[in-house]
């Protein structure tokens, strides 16, 4: 790229190259592990080995005493209180919340294995663990209960006293009467019990926090690997700490991957910032564990669903009737009960347009993990509902799938649309409706790329192979770009706070335009894609856009990085900020060229004097005088320095069409992908490389879902899938190349049309696959299997339908 | 109590008293500063700390680092060319080019991997790039990007790109 002001074509939507990877592939990045603070102490967790069980006593005498050791805390010597819950159920009448919480260390008893009991600081880390091995827990072992069905059986295992029958909330959307009278009336009625079963996320980075005390302010600092620093912050002063929000600065930065477990207030913020007061201001350093991150960071998923889809012969689907349990875990992480309610129930109906439809969700305490937002949170298990929905009542009337789909499509002209499970009527005074769509072309590109017409022939050529080819479809919606304040803020919808978001942007006195926001990458590329937008509004080169992030100190308040929310709100914010600029520097720039305000004409960086094209000042020229302020005229603050606060009023929604082509080996039950075409409408591209990337890594996760992937915890709550040698995180050579198109819809709710990518190939290809491997286990007789489709469950499958010995 | 050992590490030559008990990626990372190299796992599986031993991949988790005394090892540090703005490596031109990296903390591995493979077999097939990074876990980028820049790193280098001719990359397509 060359000098913008020569050649000024923006650099808004082009595959430029990363700003930010020149420190990451020279090995000069900086993760929370890299960093070295003098005099750190090193803190491990002692993790409970128990799913479930009472805490006689602890003896820590021997861990004092053990060579290094600075300190040993249990949970009986902090002071804080327990990690908040801020995102409850709610919408409708009667919603009773039973909510228990993780503290920083637990006290009396825990709920799953790798629940944190007891902590060493020692002057390395090696001590620390050492110290860890002596600690004395006297555990009164109680039954477990991992299963959310039996959970709620009589009998089961009780959590929590405040929660009888381990229900933490009973919650429904939609019309059931209504809904009661299409289903149950309905000419064809197909039911399923589903389950998406749980997942472990796995950033490549694990967690981890360097907690450091001031005493000579009463200030602490925390480095975290996190999404959301301001969100901490706020949290950890205002309802863990106690202690006013200016008395913490939240720091995060490189994030090795995120995927949504980085959001959450964990225990451990509050334990590293606690240790570096308790050792009057020594910087406190606790690195997760792998393992620990297994069994003690947020896992995802994990519905129990029993799907009724109604309708007529003629393909005309009439009504959806969906039960779900949701397995929240032993206690609640920050948000976990907002992922099966509003970010799920409210979009079951997906891209179709379903006249009625219901849902009752229910929230489970069991002896596991907590459970909250993963990549998508809970639009995957939404789309994966509607889309196996559509293909077994498809199977039911015999119709083709994807004319069953096209017959339900909600067509271009009936936007915006409310869906029945209540995105309109429960938005606490938003309008959230999807805005805007057009899902026919991207389903009938993919239909064309893929060579859909030929599907029998290759089914039968595959056979003659010895494989069952398959081909699944996921004409997939998802609600992002999250999320008007007045939607996401109503109690009991949302988070009982907001989510609007911030920029800043001021011109230095040197020349560079400095842009902060409260957003968080992870991965994502914003030092890019920021740089890209701001770039493109003020005119100026991408080299001279800076920009900073990630620290509270520093940067507008903001709720960072999640639900694909980056680029349609926080950019918008920028957008906003920028222009403030400009309108500021057009009045500066008329008191410099002795012209009106209204006969500046603004063009790229040039501010000139219509009619007088001589008449120019560059926006750089224009912030070094003002910047300067010698000459400023009465009234006008000196320097260039504007901050938007952008509050969205709708959400984006993204669409498109992903087709999965398996083959299935008939004598092994090997499934393999051997091709995915992804046709993506997500508006306006900033960067059409890193939208691809996001695409990529998206679809690898949901096939993962479908194919690999799965927590899971023995009745007695140990987790045997705690270890990347136990849990199936895909390899390169278990993809094919991913093919990926586009149509592009701008989004009409922000300036840039972008609708947000990072969520939609996770939403999407689970389903897909799902219904490839479905697809072609059909001869068979097989109507549905659970993910994931290991080997031994397909070939099992396969010979029970064979009649063979399974 | 340490165990004395020599190591050549991106060609200088380092003097350590080391624990037995530590691994090569602890006193890469935390004696030597050298955090390029991560830690991802406890397993053995990730490959995030990948570096070279005597010109080989190895996980440096699952060496001690008394048993890289008297060998050299060459990390994600010493890719490019010495000195500030050293010219890249090929492999990292390419990671940068084709977007093989998101959030980069597998970023150093990958690379460190792919130059093993590279040394091997100078003209891989997309299929023996997969396979030859089956040890490697990337959670961002579905691995699609990383071939790729593999196979571009293999192509400049067939056409004799070495790290002091891929200088000069700027910001910009």
């Amino acid at each position: 790229m060359t000098d913008l002001l020569d050649a000024p074509s923006s650099p808004l939507g082009k595959p430029i190259k990363r700003t930010e990877d020149p420190r990451f592939i020279t090995g000069e990045g900086r993760y929370v592990d890299d960093i070295k603070l003098q005099s750190t102490a090193h803190m491990a967790i002692l993790r409970s080995p128990y799913a479930h069980a009472n805490i006689r006593s602890i003896d820590t005498s021997a861990a004092r005493a053990m060579p290094g050791v600075l300190a040993v805390y249990v949970g009986a010597d902090i002071p804080y209180n327990p990690m908040p819950m801020a995102w409850p159920a709610g919408g409708s009448a009667g919603i009773q919340n039973n909510v228990s919480t993780p503290r920083t260390l637990a006290t009396d008893s825990v709920k799953w294995t790798g629940e944190g009991v007891a902590a060493v600081v020692a002057e390395t880390e090696d001590q620390a663990f050492d110290a860890l091995e002596v600690i004395a827990v006297d555990w009164e072992p109680l039954p477990a209960v991992v299963d959310a069905e039996k959970a709620l059986a009589d009998g089961a295992p009780q959590l929590h006293e405040n929660a009888p029958n381990n229900v933490v909330f009973e919650w429904n959307v939609g019309d059931k009467a209504g809904t009661d009278a299409a289903v149950d009336g309905a000419e064809v009625v197909v039911r399923q019990r589903i389950v998406n079963q749980r997942l472990i996320p796995n950033p490549m980075e694990v967690r981890g926090n360097i907690g450091w005390y001031n005493p000579g302010t009463d200030e602490y600092t925390i480095w975290m690997s996190s999404q959301t620093p301001h969100i901490q912050r706020l949290l950890l002063a205002a309802f863990v700490m106690g202690i006013p929000e200016h008395k913490i600065r939240c720091i995060s930065p490189d994030v090795g991957g995120a995927f949504g477990t980085k959001i959450f207030c964990y225990p451990d913020y509050a334990l590293v910032l606690f240790a570096s007061k308790n050792l009057g201001g020594r910087p406190v350093k606790w690195i997760e564990q792998r393992r620990e991150s297994y069994g003690s960071t947020i896992h995802g998923r994990d519905h129990i669903t029993y799907l009724e889809i109604a309708g007529k012969r003629d393909g005309e689907v009439t009504g959806l009737r969906v039960k779900t349990l949701a397995n929240l875990g032993g206690r609640l992480s920050t948000i976990g009960p907002g992922i099966p309610t509003t970010l799920y129930a409210r979009v079951l109906s997906g891209c179709y347009k379903i006249p009625n439809v219901y849902a009752e969700v229910t929230g489970v305490y069991t002896n596991t993990a907590f459970v909250d937002a993963y990549r998508g949170a809970g639009r995957p298990e939404a789309t994966y509902v509607i889309e196996r929905a559509m293909d077994l009542f498809a199977a039911e009337i015999g119709m083709d799938r994807a004319e069953l789909r096209r017959r339900n499509f909600i067509q271009p002209d009936q936007f915006p649309y409310e869906n029945p499970s209540g995105l309109g009527t429960a938005s606490g005074g938003a309008k959230i409706y999807i805005d805007s769509g057009n899902y026919e072309p991207a389903m009938d590109k993919a239909l064309g790329i893929v060579g859909y017409a030929d599907l029998a022939a290759k089914k039968a050529e595959a056979l003659a192979r010895g494989k069952r080819l398959g081909l699944g479809f996921s004409t997939y919606i998802e609600v992002c770009g999250v999320a008007p304040s007045k939607w996401i803020g109503a109690v009991g919808e949302g988070w009982g706070a907001a989510m609007w978001e911030s920029s800043n942007i001021k011109i230095h006195l040197t020349g560079k335009v400095v842009v902060t926001m409260g957003t968080q990458p992870q991965g994502q590329g914003h030092e890019t894609t920021y740089a890209q937008v701001v770039a493109d509004q003020l005119g100026v080169p991408m080299e001279d856009v800076i920009v900073q992030h990630s620290d509270t100190q520093g940067t507008p308040f903001g709720y960072g990085s999640y639900g694909s929310r980056t680029s349609s709100v926080g950019m918008t914010a920028a957008v906003k900020a920028a222009q403030k600029v400009k309108a500021k520097a057009a009045r500066y720039a008329a008191h410099m060229l002795e012209a009106n305000v209204e006969d500046i004409e603004i063009d790229g960086a040039e501010y000139r004097v219509k009619g007088s094209p001589d008449k120019k000042k560059t926006i750089q020229e224009i912030a070094f005088a003002l910047d300067l302020a010698f000459d400023a005229p009465e009234g006008m603050e000196p320097y260039l320095d504007e901050t938007a606060y952008y509050d969205t009023p709708n959400c984006t929604w993204p669409f498109g069409t992903h087709i999965a082509v398996v083959e299935i080996d008939d004598e092994t039950g090997h499934v393999d992908l051997v091709r995915y075409v992804a046709v993506d409408d997500v508006g306006k591209k900033i960067n059409p490389m890193i939208v691809d990337g996001q695409l990529h890594g998206g679809i690898a996760q949901g096939v993962g879902q479908a194919l690999w992937e799965e927590a899971i915890y023995s009745d007695e709550g140990q987790l045997l899938s705690g270890s990347m040698l136990d849990y199936a995180l895909p390899r390169a050579s278990w993809f094919p190349h991913i093919e990926l198109d586009e149509t592009v819809t701008p989004s009409p709710v922000n300036p840039l049309g972008v609708k947000g990518v990072g969520e939609a190939g996770a939403i999407a290809s689970t389903a897909a696959v799902a219904n490839a491997v479905m697809d072609a286990l059909g001869d068979l007789g097989i109507r549905h299997l659970d993910m994931p489709y290991t080997s031994q469950k397909v070939w099992s499958a396969i010979q029970s339908a064979k009649g063979g010995q399974s | 109590m340490g165990e004395h050992i020599s190591m050549t590490v991106n060609g200088t030559t380092r003097e350590l008293d080391v624990e037995p008990r530590r691994l090569l990626v602890q006193v890469l990372r935390e004696d030597l500063d050298l955090t390029g190299t991560h830690v991802g796992c406890d397993t053995s599986q990730c490959g995030a700390c990948t570096v070279h031993v005597d010109g080989k991949a190895v996980k440096s988790c699952t060496m001690l680092a008394v048993q890289a005394d008297g060998s050299a090892v060459t990390t994600i540090e010493g890719m490019a060319e010495a000195g500030d703005g050293g010219a890249l490596h090929p492999l990292q031109t390419a990671f940068w080019e084709k977007h093989g990296l998101q959030c980069g903390f597998c970023t150093p591995g990958m690379i460190m991997t792919a130059a093993d493979l590279l040394s091997r077999n100078a003209d891989p097939s997309d299929e023996e790039i997969r396979h030859a990074l089956e040890g490697n876990i990337c959670r961002c980028t579905g691995y699609q990007n990383i071939v790729a820049a593999v196979r571009a790193a293999a192509v400049a280098m067939a056409d004799g790109a070495t790290a002091g001719e891929t200088a000069g990359a700027g910001v910009g397509a």
